[in-house]
């Protein structure tokens, strides 16, 4: 049985309603009935997806049946080598990354991994990584660096593993050098947002020549329910929370934090993991076309000009 | 003896409020009674237990500069509330009242100076300001001086004091940790110097991004420093904390700060790295020809 949001109560109240009166048709001739319930559906769906306040964007971001980035991975790029390992710990499960080929192109894939079901989950940490994550994705950027491949990064995390041994290996550490030795890769670089980004966990694989977002997805410097509980002090204020951080697609394509929002299926990837594929991978594909022609340098010019101008105050000296 | 008693921290006004209406201050760490005047000729650090208590910018700025040597830039850059952010009040209003109670503008105060005679660019973070925290004007003044920095090739100094990036202005906070690290990438390319004191405390996105990228990275004694809060560590692993967690001390154990210094030791322990690291920095400045 598919996962229902609370908000999505009424469509399936009404879905439920359309499939028994199609089981009673066998005796009475009740299509009228049938199809005008169908666009009353319709409709409905249109109006409640197309009107989501940003806390329920976060639910269908955090939604259980939603596309995880091996699901993404395995068909836009079969015979996906995965690669594990940072050369200095160990491997998280959390990031999942190797070298893919998206149509022509050789691309390195690095990507946050939720699992699905309990043991999944624990398996994967709930998507949290730990230090080693991070340094497993540095080395595999530099070496697609190396040889002059496109990089390809899904953000889908609750934020980096806060715990006591990621601590202890430098999960800060981890994080910065992520973002310093990301400014300076040679080679194109398109971060796309496929579930949740919170805060740093999210930016340590997030600096790119392009941040894309999925329509249902959401980012920001901290999850609502934190945001709440620090600012409230309580953690009931998370819808309250999720809308004064601004962490929506369209939010974010406003304060030019992204560059693009990537259409998703009506009412979510989650329903629809073939559609949802289709349309990320017409975005990325255009994004590396757009990027391809570019030499090293200006690649790396425009990618550290385009951070220096994201933030908005007011006087100073030039 | 009321007068005794710590009044509760605010996270969201960053305030600590520690100081007696009186001249002696009780040491948060050893309860030595000490006399105030004293202790800040000791430059804030207690005399029985070497407890470093938090001290402003204006004081780091001279203690590590050669005297009367500070040319701050971008002083009047002010925060805006570009999400028009309201928890229990407005950030707009939080601003207001914060700029006033402090005289400060903001978390940072950065410009160019003098370290025994040689021509640095320094950033120093206020924690009274809002705990620190890093928004826009935070990571637009690092940003900007290290562009200074890397104009005029000389070494970068940034003391960091904060809570992390400063919930109020959203994504735009988080985009200033790649922002600042993007540019000391450029230094790091043009092999300039880049010094980072850690001071208490030094936690969330200013420690996952500017304040652990040090060429070298220095620490005060006992300064709290992490990725994650201690708080929020025990919540999610339901685990008691080591003794000494995310200490300066235990930052240096597990090989992510290279030295402790003491605060009387900072400038000289500063200008004996830098005389290591001057390699592609330009020595013949004269700090009054720099336009800044
Ligand atoms: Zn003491």
């Amino acid at each position: 049985m598919p996962v229902t949001l609370d908000f999505e109560k009424p469509i399936e109240e009404l879905e439920k309603r359309i499939s028994e009166m199609e089981s009673m048709a066998t005796n009475v001739d009740l299509s009228n009935e049938v199809s005008a319930l169908q666009k009353k559906l319709e409709e409905l769906k249109k109006d409640i997806y197309g009107n989501l306040t940003p806390w329920q964007k976060v639910q269908l971001a955090r939604h259980p049946e939603r596309p995880r980035s091996l699901d993404y991975i395995e068909r836009l790029c079969p015979g996906f080598v995965e690669l594990h390992g940072d050369r200095l710990f160990g491997d998280d499960h959390a990031i999942v990354a190797g070298m893919g080929k998206l149509e022509d192109r050789e691309i390195m894939i690095i990507g946050q991994q939720k699992g699905k079901d309990t043991k999944s989950h624990l398996y994967r940490n709930f998507g949290m990584p730990n230090p080693e994550g991070y340094r497993k994705a540095m080395r595999l950027m530099n070496l697609a660096a190396k040889f002059k491949r496109p990089i390809l990064t899904f953000l889908d995390t609750p934020g980096a593993y806060p715990g006591i041994e990621a601590e202890e290996r430098g999960q800060a550490e981890a994080i910065a050098r992520n973002l310093l030795v990301m400014a300076q890769l040679p080679v194109p670089v398109v971060c796309v947002i496929i579930g949740e980004g919170a805060s740093g966990g999210a930016l340590g694989i997030g600096v790119g020549d392009r941040l894309l977002m999925m329509e249902n997805t959401w980012y920001s410097v901290i999850a609502p329910e934190s945001c709440s509980s620090i600012l409230w002090r309580s953690w009931e204020h998370k819808e309250k929370a999720a809308a004064a951080l601004k962490l929506t697609p369209e939010d974010l394509l406003r304060l030019k934090i992204i560059d693009e929002i990537v259409k998703e299926p009506l009412g979510g990837a989650n329903r629809d993991y073939e559609a949802a594929t289709v349309f990320v991978k017409e975005a990325i594909l255009r994004n590396f076309s757009e990027l391809e022609d570019l030499s090293s340098d200006a690649l790396i010019n425009q990618r550290i000009e385009k951070y220096s101008l994201m933030g908005h105050w007011s006087g100073g000296d030039h | 003896m009321n007068w005794f008693q710590r009044t509760k921290e605010s996270i969201a006004d960053g305030t600590t409020k520690k100081e007696l209406p009186n001249v002696w201050i009780k040491c948060d760490h050893c309860g030595e009674i000490l006399y105030k005047k004293e202790l800040e000729k000791n430059l804030n650090v207690c005399l029985k237990c070497s407890h470093h208590f938090r001290v402003n910018a204006k004081t780091y700025i001279q203690l590590i500069l050669d005297e009367n040597s500070f040319k701050p830039v971008n002083k009047d850059m002010l925060s805006e509330d570009p999400l028009e952010f309201t928890d229990t009040k407005k950030y707009s209003d939080r601003l207001r009242t914060t700029i006033e109670k402090t005289g400060l503008k903001d978390a940072i105060q950065t410009g160019l100076g003098l370290i025994d005679g040689r021509v640095t660019a320094l950033a120093v973070m206020d924690f009274g300001f809002i705990g620190g925290s890093m928004g826009s004007v935070v990571g637009e003044k690092i940003s900007r001086v290290t562009d200074l920095a890397i104009q005029n090739r000389v070494p970068l100094i940034i003391v960091s004091a904060s809570g992390g990036a400063r919930m109020m202005e959203g994504a735009l906070s988080l985009m200033q940790l790649a922002k600042t690290s993007a540019k000391l990438s450029i230094m790091h390319r043009e092999g300039l110097p880049f010094i980072s004191v850690l001071t208490d405390p030094t936690t969330g996105g200013v420690t996952a991004s500017f304040a652990m990228l040090g060429d070298i990275n220095l620490a005060e004694p006992g300064a709290l420093i992490g990725f994650a809060g201690p708080r929020v560590i025990k919540e999610a692993t339901g685990k008691d904390l080591p003794p000494g967690f995310q200490r300066a001390e235990f930052l240096v154990d597990h090989g992510f700060v290279d030295l402790i210094v003491q605060r009387s030791e900072l400038k000289k322990t500063i200008s004996r790295l830098l005389s290591f690291m001057e390699a592609n920095t330009n020595k013949n400045l004269d700090l009054s020809q720099i336009r800044v």
